[in-house]
This record gives structure tokens, C-alpha cells and sequence, in this order.
């Protein structure tokens, strides 16, 4: 697909009269938009750069970014490489994106130079030594961006994405210049790089969070900053609600994505922002951007299902939500597998449910657990758990079993961590309330208290495979 | 002995969380006819595995599967032993 507008990444930022006031800055560094046009970001001039194909790499957020303006419509193809891709996986991804050139600040998965690829250097800190010219007015090359999938286990593929498709969801009357933008994600990742794209082309800031930094540390920077749009999963904000570093965070705006957002974490995140607006939207590196949802509550209105016209088309078929737009990426690169369908729908492989005029999400098809043959999604289940008062966030799994195949067993984070002896009795009442919604084979079976729930690198709950241990 | 009454407390631990009526636990009453169903089953094992370290199904061979209460706890004594 064309991009609608021929003109690359760093003219559509500076559109505007005030940048002045534009900012980007993650925990090390700040650079004001304004001074963009002075900074040398690349230690090589954008002729040496036509037509390659690169892979960014940076453990920090701001300096892959700067490159990654610099490189739109200039290099072939820039693969956005998250800090915390397994070493292992490097050299595959290397081939799969046919990448010629590393960029990179010293730091991140592909630091050092790699042998037969030419290496690169951002700098960190840009400074106004050596100006070079704004790149070429008009793209050379219609980028492709090549991002990764947050598959579970493996080695991740790489979606190709091009700048129409990725801004294609911006058009909702959200992208304001007045914004702050703010997110927990990466910005290398589908849901950042969404926030990313809405602050650079809408006239907005952005506060860059950072891996490593404690999530005090990142609410502080960002309530200093003002922010007043921020993104992330329900877990990130279940996180969020459990810090006291929250004070002072006044949005506007609070978006949710990334995961099954249940009726609980929608309510906690409106008594404890009651200005703001909390939304959330369906969206997955390959899909895109289907819809949000503004309403406050959980699920989807199935009104949006079957209609045509729409940005996003939607529909349910054995039970899983598709998706055709021109906001899903184009192809997985060196991999044979079909992206979408014979008429263009993407296979989200998120399992949904009618009740009532809504659709819900009750799960992810391979994380299903299979009690007897009757089937369970941990997340109908946690939905469950999430409603009771005493829980701020649970996680349920499948525990092997010689009888069923499988049972259900359920970690508990408590809004108030109780005694060994004091947990029996919120125990009991937190299953007495799941026995009166669910199924029997759907109650967890085994309910153990943790002090905290493991989040992954994408910013959803960590899912262990099923083990023979409740450990 | 210990194994024993192990077992019994979880079956009527687990009777009593799952609402299940217990017939009485005698060897020769038949494990799906003491009153637990096999959801109760697969939890009492899972329950067991935890408390004594114990999962006679759980390894690589074939055990025959018990049919009785008195097959199910000569089973767990056979492998504590």
C-alpha cells in the first residue's frame, strides 16, 4: 500500500507552529521537536543510508526513535527491535528482515557490530555539532516497518507494517496537539509505536517509559510532565493502581489494550481518575487497530460486528474474532504462513462471546484449558476473581492432571496481603463467589495468595505452561 | 496409618468445599461412588501431590487405575514405601 501522504516521518512531525512547545523524553534525556533539525542522530549521511535494511537497536527508547525519523523514507526497510529480544533469536531475525545495517547507540540486542553487517552509530545524546540537512523532502522509499510478534514461546516473527497502515487508526478525534502522550509499552512494539505515532503526527509530546525503571519512577516522570493521554495493558494499570506514585497523575485519557480489560479494571481505573475518560481499544501487530470502546464498560457493542463501511471490518467466526482493514500489516516476512484469509480477514485467535448486545472476550484460543474436555479460558475465569473487593489481580492456569487432563488453579494478588490464616476465609469467600457465576469445572480448584503476578516484556500477564506443581 | 488419614481429610476437605454428601469411607466403597465426582477426583490427587509429595499417576508408568477407596490408599502407601 502507498502512503497517503509521499512526505516521510519527519516532515509530518514538524507540521505545526508549535514546536517549540514539543517534547520527547524518556528517563535519561529530553529533545524538544524544535530543535530536531539541528541534531545529528546518525553517524553516517542519508545517502549511505538509502535503501537499507535496518535494524534498530537501543535499550533506551528516545535515541531509536530519533533514528527511526531519521530513516523513514530513506531506508528500505527499519526493523524495530525490542530491548528485550533473546539473544538467541538475533541472528534469525537478522536474516528473516535481511537487514544490511545495524543502528544502534552501543546498547540493546544488537550492540556490537555483527560480522558482514554494517554498523552504525546513533548517538544518545544528540548534540548540534554537526548538523545534517533535514532528509529529502519527499520519501525515497516507502518504508516498510517490520515489527515483531509477541508470540509466547519461540522464535518471534516479523509483520510487516507500512506507515499508512500504522497510522491508519489515528483518525478518531483523539490526536490532539494539545496531548501528552504517555504509555507503558515500547514504543518498538505495536501498542507504543500506536501512542508514538499519535503524539509525533498530531502535534503532541511524549513521555518514553524505559526498561528497567521501576513503575514509581515512570508515573512520577510522567505526572511531572503532565501527561494527559496514557496507554497501557490492564496489567501495566493494575500495577499502576498498586503504587502510590500515582498521585499527581491527572489524564484526560486512559486507554486499555493489550489484553481481556474486565469490568473491574475499567471500574478502578474511573474512581481513580474520575476526570478522565477510560476507553479501551482491541488491537494486535497484525490486525491493527479494530476498534475502541468509550462506554466504560467491558466487551464490545455486537453492533459493530457484521457492518460494513467501517474503518475495521469485523467478524466472528468459529467463535474468534477477524479482522480486515487497511490498518493490518501486509505479510509475516520468511514465513510461509498466510496472514489473513482468502477475503482479507485476519484470524485474531481471541475467543469472544455474545451475551446480550455486547460481545466479551473470554480468552485466547491456545490458552485454553482443557478440564475433561470441557473447555476453559483463564480469563472468563479471572474476570471472576478480578470482581471480588479483596483482589487487585489474578492469574489462572491449567495444572496438569492424571484424572481431567487438566484442572484449574488460580493465583491471587491481594488488595490487602492477608495472614496465612486470615487468607482461608477470603479464600473461601473469593471461591464462594466464583461457584455462584461459573461452572464447577471453571472454579478454581486451588487458590494460593502471591505478593505479585509476573508481567512480560509486552506488558501482558506472564502464562506459564501448564505444570504438574500449583507452583 | 498417616497416609490414610491424610486421604480421608482431603476427601472430606474437598466434599465439603464442593458441596458433595459422603457415603461412608469405607476400602470396599468404589472411589466415584463414595460420593466425590471426578473433578473432586483429579482435585484430592492434585491436593495430595502437594501435602505428601506424592503423585503415583504422575510417572511415566502404567498404574492401574484404582477402583476402589482401598485400591486408591494402598496405592499412596505403595508409593511412600
Amino acid at each position: 500500500m502507498l502512503r497517503p501522504d509521499r512526505r516521510p516521518l519527519w516532515h509530518l512531525t514538524a507540521h505545526d507552529d508549535a514546536m517549540a512547545k514539543r517534547f520527547l523524553s524518556d528517563a535519561d534525556g529530553r529533545v524538544d521537536l524544535n530543535r530536531l533539525a539541528d541534531l545529528r542522530i546518525l553517524d553516517a549521511p542519508d545517502d549511505a543510508m538509502l535503501g537499507r535494511s535496518v535494524l534498530i537497536s537501543s535499550t533506551r527508547q528516545l535515541p531509536a526513535v530519533l533514528a527511526l525519523l531519521r530513516l523513514d523514507g530513506i531506508a528500505r526497510r527499519v526493523l524495530l527491535c525490542p530491548p528485550d529480544l533473546a539473544s538467541e533469536h538475533l541472528a534469525g531475525i537478522l536474516a528473516d528482515g535481511e537487514v544490511d545495517t545495524i543502528v544502534s547507540d552501543g546498547t540493546g540486542p544488537a550492540g556490537a557490530p555483527v560480522s558482514g553487517l554494517a554498523f552504525v552509530r546513533c548517538v544518545a545524546e544528540p548534540a548540534s555539532a554537526a548538523p545534517l540537512a533535514a532528509p529529502l523532502g519527499a520519501a525515497a522509499f516507502d518504508t516498510e516497518w517490520l515489527l515483531l510478534t509477541s508470540g509466547t514461546t519461540g522464535r518471534p516473527k516479523l509483520v510487516v507494517h507500512s506507515l499508512a497502515s500504522l497510522t491508519g487508526p489515528l483518525n478518531d478525534g483523539l490526536t490532539t496537539a494539545a496531548a501528552v502522550w504517555s504509555t507503558f509499552y515500547d514504543v518498538r512494539r505495536y501498542g507504543g509505536l500506536q501512542i508514538l505515532l499519535r503524539a509525533l503526527l498530531g502535534g503532541g509530546c511524549m513521555v518514553l517509559s524505559q526498561s528497567g525503571e521501576a513503575v514509581g519512577d515512570f508515573l512520577a516522570r510522567a505526572a511531572a510532565a503532565r501527561v494527559t493521554h496514557m496507554s497501557g495493558t490492564p496489567s501495566h494499570w493494575r500495577g499502576a493502581l498498586m503504587s502510590g506514585a500515582r498521585t499527581g497523575l491527572m489524564p484526560a485519557y486512559v486507554r486499555l489494550s493489550g489484553e481481556v480489560a474486565d469490568q473491574a479494571i475499567l471500574d478502578n481505573l474511573a474512581a481513580a481518575f474520575p476526570l478522565a475518560q477510560v476507553a479501551h481499544a482491541f488491537a494486535s501487530t497484525e490486525a491493527g487497530v479494530a476498534f475502541d470502546v468509550r462506554d466504560g464498560l467491558a466487551g464490545f457493542p455486537a453492533t459493530l460486528i457484521g457492518g460494513s463501511g467501517a474503518a475495521a471490518e469485523l467478524r466472528v467466526k468459529d467463535g474468534s474474532l477477524r479482522i480486515r482493514s487497511g490498518r493490518t500489516a501486509s505479510r509475516y516476512l520468511a514465513d510461509g504462513a498466510a496472514l489473513a484469509d482468502a477475503d482479507g480477514f485476519v484470524d485474531t485467535g481471541d475467543m469472544v462471546e455474545r451475551r446480550g448486545d455486547r460481545y466479551h472476550f473470554i480468552g485466547r484460543r491456545e490458552g485454553i484449558i482443557n478440564v475433561g474436555g470441557q473447555k476453559v479460558h483463564p480469563e472468563e475465569v479471572e474476570a471472576v476473581l478480578n470482581r471480588h473487593p479483596a483482589v487487585r489481580m489474578a492469574r489462572v492456569r491449567g495444572r496438569r492432571s492424571p484424572i481431567m487432563g487438566a484442572i484449574v488453579v488460580a493465583d491471587v494478588v491481594l488488595n490487602d496481603p492477608a495472614s496465612p490464616d486470615g487468607f482461608q476465609a477470603v479464600s473461601a469467600s473469593i471461591l464462594e463467589a466464583c461457584r455462584a457465576t461459573l461452572p464447577a469445572h471453571k472454579v478454581p480448584t486451588m487458590l494460593r495468595q502471591v505478593p505479585s503476578l509476573e508481567i512480560s516484556s509486552s506488558g501482558k500477564l506472564a502464562r506459564p505452561a501448564a505444570g504438574r506443581r500449583h507452583a | 496409618m498417616e497416609i490414610r488419614s491424610e486421604i480421608v481429610s482431603e476427601i472430606q476437605r474437598i466434599a465439603l468445599q464442593q458441596r458433595k454428601t459422603l457415603r461412608p469411607l469405607t476400602d470396599e466403597v468404589g472411589l466415584l461412588e463414595c460420593g466425590l465426582d471426578s473433578l473432586c477426583l483429579a482435585i484430592l490427587v492434585a491436593a495430595l501431590d502437594d501435602r505428601l509429595d506424592l503423585d503415583p499417576f504422575g510417572d511415566d508408568t502404567q498404574v492401574p487405575f484404582p477402583v476402589t477407596l482401598g485400591d486408591f490408599i494402598r496405592l499412596y502407601e505403595h508409593a511412600a514405601a
